[in-house]
């Protein structure tokens, strides 16, 4: 890495504490293999990894999963988190959260909720989660959540089936007191690149939803924030994922293996480090993993002599395998990428609204 | 919109010193922002919920600054964290 200084301290940590999850979403971020709960890192490991965390210059910790209510012990960690002096996020469905646990949370010290949404009507949202009455639960949950003062952000995934939804599933966050909505169409990883063919939006629904969301920004201002995330196969130019591979965050799998991002491990020659054997600064700084697309030495063409290479990073190195079998080459997304046409192919060749493939659930 | 509102930190948004970074931040949901001097002098002065008109008198008073010239940086400042929902307006004390 001779072109790359020191990396600067992470920002954020994402903890999955369980890869169980009573959903089963066809766009879930785990991996196609889950771990399981034998192999999950115990209370007081957690605890020293939210310390290590935190003297590493970590301010904001994510509770993720699977579904990290269905941790027994999440109110001690949440209390460990806030000891360690970090910023206490739960990313939930929020089934298994009782009102009673929520207290407990609450008291524990948490400071916001991101509840996800899979849709604006029992019939689609269960239908998508898997879980018949996840729903109903969700939504008593948010006023649960609200009614205490937490602020609440809605996490609503949108893809090919409940895109068309997204006056109503704005309006729904706003009527739940949500100060922030986070509209996230599905990205290509894991089991969404398994059921990728059913949940593509097309072209039109991606117009219509940026031409909706740019309405509802200036219609909500001050009351509640809008933060969209478009499918980036439309897109000319990659995201800048992460932020650049290995300068604002990690991620903590369930048994302790840290990753550069949450897809990072369906790149195959990558070497991971678990917390159970190595300190986290050492993996931050100099594990092999995030090193591995620092800087720009890994570059290929057109990136390296890329004026935006600064900009978006050469895109995402996760998308690069899936798309191009190459965690090196060009974003394919990127208009400069010689494997655009794999993307274009893919947007091309999207079946009718009932011909859709049915969804490959996670088991 | 009142013109003069009482200002508040809101649940879930606080002021952090950052002590890897030697720098305080304010917390918020999905944000920390890095504070310089003057952001952190205003923030610092929410703790007991001014309306606007208090916090600039005594924020003039304390840094022997002109009210007048400092209203609409403070405005602005505060405006841009409302809209962010980093601090809340409103326009009687819920604790009154």
């Amino acid at each position: 890495m001779p072109d790359t200084a020191p990396p600067p301290p992470p920002l954020a940590l994402l903890a999955e504490l369980t890869h169980r999850c009573p959903l089963a979403c066809p766009y879930c971020s785990n991996p196609l293999d889950l771990i399981a709960r034998d192999n999950e890192l115990d209370t007081a490991t957690w605890a020293r990894v939210f310390q290590q965390a935190a003297d590493l210059g970590v301010l904001q910790l994510h509770l993720s999963g699977g579904e990290p209510a269905a941790r027994r012990d999440l109110p001690d960690l949440v209390a460990a988190a806030r000891q360690a002096g970090l910023y206490v996020n739960l990313i939930t469905s929020g089934i298994g959260l009782t009102t009673d646990r929520l207290d407990a949370l609450d008291a524990a010290g948490l400071d916001h909720v991101q509840l996800s949404l899979q849709g604006v009507r029992a019939s689609v949202a269960d239908m998508i989660g898997g879980y018949k009455g996840g729903f109903d639960r969700k939504i008593e949950l948010a006023h649960a959540i609200t009614a205490r003062g937490l602020p609440l952000t809605l996490n609503a995934v949108m893809h090919r089936r409940n895109l068309d939804d997204l006056p109503e599933t704005i309006a729904l966050a706003d009527q739940l007191g949500a100060r922030r909505i986070e509209i996230a169409c599905v990205q290509f990883y894991g089991w969404a690149q398994a059921n990728r063919t059913a949940l593509l939006p097309t072209r039109e629904q991606v117009a219509t939803a940026k031409r909706i969301v740019a309405d509802a920004v200036p219609a909500y201002r001050g009351r509640m924030v809008i933060d969209f995330v478009p499918p980036d196969y439309y897109a000319d130019y990659p995201k800048p994922c992460m932020g650049g591979w290995g300068t604002t965050g990690l991620n903590v799998t369930p048994d302790g293996t840290v990753l550069p991002c949450h897809a990072a491990a369906t790149i195959p020659h990558l070497t991971f480090q678990r917390v159970t054997d190595t300190p986290l600064a050492e993996i931050w700084q100099s594990g092999p993993a995030f090193n591995a697309f620092r800087g720009h030495d890994w570059m290929p063409d057109p990136c390296r002599s890329c004026a935006r290479r600064d900009t978006d990073h050469g895109g995402c190195r996760c998308q690069a395998m899936a798309l191009a079998g190459d965690p090196t080459a060009t974003d394919p997304v990127c208009r400069l990428s010689p494997d655009r046409p794999v993307v274009d192919a893919l947007l091309a060749d999207l079946p009718a609204m009932d011909d859709l493939p049915a969804y490959r659930y996670r088991s | 919109m009142t013109d003069d509102p009482i200002i508040r930190l809101p649940r879930g948004v606080r002021l952090h010193h950052d002590r890897v970074r030697n720098l305080p931040v304010l917390l918020g949901p999905e944000r920390a922002l890095m504070l310089d001097d003057i952001g952190l002098a205003i923030l610092s002065e929410l703790h007991d919920t001014p309306r606007l008109s208090s916090l600039i008198t005594r924020l003039a008073a304390r840094y022997d600054a002109p009210a007048t010239e400092i209203t609409t940086d403070v405005r602005a400042f505060l405006d841009d964290l409302q809209v962010q929902r980093l601090v809340d307006y409103d326009k009687e004390s819920s604790d009154a």
